[in-house]
Formats: structure tokens, C-alpha cells, sequence
């Protein structure tokens, strides 16, 4: 990734942030992201209930 | 009575199995449509990068409505006569055959309501050179979406030769819309280069009309993230810039030749860039119908907006961006001039876009249209059956229920990769899709519905929405259950 940042410098691509390794863990644990299936399912059907009348 | 409904989309084929399931054998229902085939659209992404087979995301339409009853034309509709004609003052369609066996004959369809469910015109025309058979590919239909999986595996055996390939993903207009969907496949390829160790060979580069990142036709919006109030933009240019794709912003893409993509910025530069592989969405407009009046004289002007789309209850006074309001937008989708039509999904006209409009210094208009593809479609379809069915049933004559999109809201779940384990999805949730500055005057949403997350969890909502709703349209036990 050093090596690649140093490329994009001063490019577009530069300056957005960037997952650290411990942000790309929790994307991919299994325990961490059912809670998350569940809770973003929550979230979704909130939004679909509330939507229409 | 008789319903017919024009389409068997996300939302003509809603609207039509709520109103046989609410008004039963007592009542008709025809669906006209000019393919046999349903499609759940969104996994048209993953028959584009070969993570599915086409007959995965179609079935055969004539199986489900036989068992439900609903009568099925395979047809193309060429104008509607709302006020009858001549011999009758009964309103018809007038409906050209698709099907093998009566291919090109006519039929004059009568109907007591008309659901107008057409989806978009898949406009490439107005691109010269832009679409297949041409220049460009496209994930917009099932066949779209495999002969790019045909053309991206021709890249792969380049790229595996050892072969520097260029790939381009985005719009290919400058008013497009759809850019959840570009953006997805973008990813799905970086994804997959990446899984086969061949993206140090493969540049990828987005193209896009959004005057930022992450506006998706809908002004962008703002997620709590990190202790912050955040753009979409940041959201996407992070996933872009993760992936290791590049992008294009604030451009119009006018021509495209073997090879070679021209576009415009909103600076007024004329631009080109080179690529082996473009796949951009096209505008959308609506399909040309026409109508008459009972004379014979031509009322598509009344009926239909210069783009197509129908007019339908919201408010098309055209007024600067800092004036538009959740007002405008449509609450019951039923046309001014005829109250048994209405236009359900995409094919009512919006009333402004959602993005601000933006022109180029040459006068170029250059921004998206306004998405209404997905939940929404299926919403507005079940709330057009349900006024059509209180108004059969217990004669209501003013439309109860309704959908607007300054009050309904959106998810959008854009896949990247494939596999319980090892895809990922970024879930972005907005509510309402139509930014409401007067309820929300901070962030124009309700921030706590408002969701930007990157994870498997995304992944497998995706996949479970599919199967979900291809075990709805299909009319499987309880389908009626799932919502829209």
C-alpha cells in the first residue's frame, strides 16, 4: 500500500481514507457481521414499513 | 372490471399480483408485456462478471400467471386511446405481438383501469456509438449482462497473455442515471482481477456524470461514520481508492468509437479516453407511446412528458433547485387528464431531478436523473393496486394510499465479490430517497435511518434479497409476506 500511496500522489486517488487492517477484520468477521446482517436487516425494514401508507 | 397493466418489471408485475390477490376471479387482470421472461435486474451484476448463469435471474412468466389467473400477452403496446374511439367510449390499448406464434398482429386490449408499468427505454441512440452491437457493453438486461461476461472473459485471457487491459465502468450519457448499478459492476471486476492476481495488469477507470462521488442521482447524502457527519463522497472515493480504481467526474460521455470514449466536463473541456473493455449505462427515456382521443387526434403531449415518462399527480412546474420541495413529488401516481391510468415505477416523470442541475460552459447539461429503480418501483406498484382495488371494490374515487419518494426510503447494496466468506457488500440506506430540507433542515434525511457500511454482512443481504425476491415474484407460499 506504501508503495502504491506514493504512486497516487497528488492524484484524486490519494486522499481518501483507507481501511486500516483492523477496520477489514471486523468487515469480515463472521460473529461481528451477523450482528450486523440482523441489525442493517433492521434498519432496511424500518425504512420499507415507514415508506408507503 | 378489467385492469391491464403495461410491463412485468420490478413494478408492473407487483402491481399485477396485488390485484389479482385483492380482487380475486370476480375481476380481470391482463399484463401485457413485450418479453415472456421476469428478470430480478440487480443480479444482472453478477451474470456480468460469470458469478451466475442467466437462468438464475429470469423465469418464464406464463407458468405464475397461469396459476394465478392472470392473463398474459406477450406484446408491445404502440398507443392507448383512453376515451375509446369511434365505435366504442370504453378505453383500449392498441398492442403489438412479440411472441412467435402471432409475431406483428394487433389486438385492441379494452380496460376499465391501465397501469402504465413500461420501465425505461433503454436509450443508447442518444450516444452515437454507445451500446452492444456497438462500442460498449451493458448490464441493463439478462443478455446484456452475459455477452459483457462473454467480452470481460476475452479480457481475462488478454490480461492472463500478460496484456495490459484498460476497462472503463460508468455512465454513458451525461444525464444517465443508475450509477449504484455501474459503480457495482466496477467493483465486482476489481474484485475479481484482483481473486485471479491479474489487477497489476488491469486499469480501471470510472466514468460518471455525479458532480461528486457517491451522489447516485439523488444528491448524495450524509452518514454518521467515525465520529463524523460524512458525505457519500468520501464513502465512495474510499471504496473506489481501496479497490484501486480511478475516476472521471462531472463528465458527459457524447460519442463513442471502437476503442475510444469522448466526453465533456462541466468545465467546458472536451476529453478522450482510450479502453478495451467500456461498459456504460445508457439515458433512460420512455418508450415513445402515443395516444388519441376519441376524435383520432393525437393527446400524447397531454398524456406523456417530452422524455416519455407519464404524467402523473405531482407538481411539473418547472422552478430553480433552490424551490424544489418533497411537494412536488407524486403521491398516488395517477394521471391529471385520466383518473383510471396511472404510471407506476419508471415510468412516471419525475417532476425535477434530484441531483442539482448543472450545465457545462458550452450548455451542456451534465448531472443525473433522478434513480427510481429497485424499492421504490415495487412500492409504488403495490400502492397502485391497492388504489385501484378500494376504488373497484368500495368505490373510493380519491386515491388513499401512497408512496412518495420524499417519504419513502431506499436501500442500496452493492455487492462486491462473490461467496459467504469472502464477499463483501457496502449498504447504503436513505430515508426519504428525496432529500426533505424541511424536516431534516441539518442533513435533508433522517440521519439515524441513514446507513454507509462496508462488510460480509451487505454481501449476504444481497444474496438473501435475491432469492427472496425471486421466491416472491414467482408467487411461492406467503409471497405476498415479503415486502417490497
Amino acid at each position: 500500500m506504501e508503495q502504491n500511496m506514493k504512486v497516487r500522489g497528488y492524484k484524486d486517488e490519494y486522499y481518501p481514507p483507507i481501511p486500516t487492517k483492523g477496520t477489514r477484520f471486523w468487515r469480515t468477521n463472521f460473529i461481528y457481521q451477523i450482528y450486523k446482517f440482523f441489525r442493517l436487516n433492521y434498519k432496511i425494514m424500518r425504512i420499507v414499513v415507514k415508506g408507503h401508507s | 372490471m378489467k385492469v391491464v397493466v403495461l410491463g412485468a418489471g420490478v413494478s408492473g408485475h407487483t402491481a399485477a399480483a396485488f390485484l389479482k390477490k385483492k380482487l380475486g376471479n370476480k375481476h380481470e387482470v391482463v399484463v401485457v408485456s413485450p418479453s415472456k421472461y421476469y428478470q430480478w435486474v440487480p443480479s444482472n451484476i453478477w451474470v456480468g462478471i460469470g458469478k451466475m448463469k442467466v437462468e438464475q435471474v429470469r423465469f418464464d412468466l406464463h407458468g405464475v400467471y397461469n396459476r394465478w389467473g392472470i392473463v398474459f400477452k406477450q406484446a408491445r403496446v404502440k398507443a392507448i386511446y383512453p376515451e375509446g374511439d369511434a365505435g366504442t367510449n370504453k378505453g383500449f390499448i392498441e398492442i403489438e405481438y412479440t411472441c412467435e406464434e402471432n409475431k406483428g398482429s394487433r389486438e385492441k386490449v379494452s380496460y376499465d383501469f391501465l397501469v402504465n408499468a413500461t420501465g425505461p427505454k433503454l436509450n443508447f441512440e442518444a450516444t452515437p456509438g454507445l451500446g452492444p452491437g456497438k462500442n460498449t457493453l451493458s448490464v441493463c438486461t439478462y443478455d446484456h449482462a452475459a455477452h459483457t461476461w462473454e467480452e470481460l472473459e476475452k479480457c481475462i485471457i488478454r490480461l492472463k497473455e500478460g496484456k495490459r487491459q484498460r476497462f472503463l465502468i460508468g455512465t454513458g450519457h451525461s444525464t444517465a442515471t443508475c450509477q449504484g448499478a455501474a459503480f457495482e459492476y466496477a467493483l465486482n471486476l476489481a474484485f475479481l482481477l484482483k481473486h485471479k492476481k491479474l489487477d497489476h495488469l488491469a486499469e480501471i477507470t470510472w466514468i460518471t456524470n455525479e458532480y461528486e462521488l457517491g451522489d447516485f442521482g439523488m444528491a448524495g447524502a450524509f452518514i454518521k461514520r467515525g465520529g463524523y457527519y460524512t458525505s457519500t463522497k468520501i464513502f465512495a472515493e474510499s471504496i473506489l481508492s481501496e479497490y484501486n480504481i480511478k475516476w472521471i467526474k462531472r463528465a458527459g460521455v457524447n460519442k463513442v468509437e471502437p476503442g475510444l470514449v469522448f466526453y465533456e466536463t462541466l468545465d467546458g473541456a472536451y476529453n478522450t479516453i482510450e479502453f478495451d473493455f467500456a461498459m456504460l449505462l445508457p439515458a433512460f427515456s420512455g418508450h415513445g407511446l402515443k395516444a388519441y382521443n376519441k376524435t383520432g387526434e393525437d393527446i400524447t403531449a397531454k398524456v406523456f412528458a417530452p422524455n416519455g415518462f407519464m404524467y402523473v399527480d405531482g407538481d411539473y412546474v418547472q422552478k430553480p433547485f433552490e424551490e424544489w420541495n418533497i411537494k412536488d413529488w407524486p403521491q398516488h401516481y395517477q394521471s391529471p387528464a385520466y383518473n383510471n391510468i396511472y404510471a407506476a415505477g419508471i415510468a412516471f416523470a419525475p417532476p425535477h431531478p434530484i441531483s442539482k442541475p448543472m450545465k457545462s460552459s458550452n450548455g451542456t447539461a451534465i448531472y443525473p436523473s433522478p434513480p427510481r429503480t429497485g424499492m421504490p418501483s415495487g412500492v409504488i406498484g403495490k400502492v397502485v393496486a391497492e388504489n385501484i382495488t378500494d376504488t373497484i371494490r368500495k368505490g373510493v374515487s380519491v386515491p388513499r394510499h401512497t408512496a412518495s419518494m420524499g417519504r419513502m426510503g431506499a436501500a442500496c447494496i452493492i455487492s462486491v465479490g462473490y461467496g459467504m466468506t469472502r464477499g463483501l457488500g457496502a449498504t447504503m440506506t436513505v430515508s426519504p430517497i428525496v432529500p426533505d430540507w424541511e424536516k431534516y433542515p441539518d442533513w435533508g434525511r433522517d440521519i439515524h435511518a441513514t446507513v454507509g457500511e462496508v462488510g460480509l454482512a451487505g454481501h449476504w443481504i444481497k444474496l438473501f434479497l435475491h432469492y427472496m425476491f425471486i421466491h416472491k415474484a414467482k408467487g411461492y407460499p406467503f409471497w405476498w409476506l415479503i415486502p417490497e
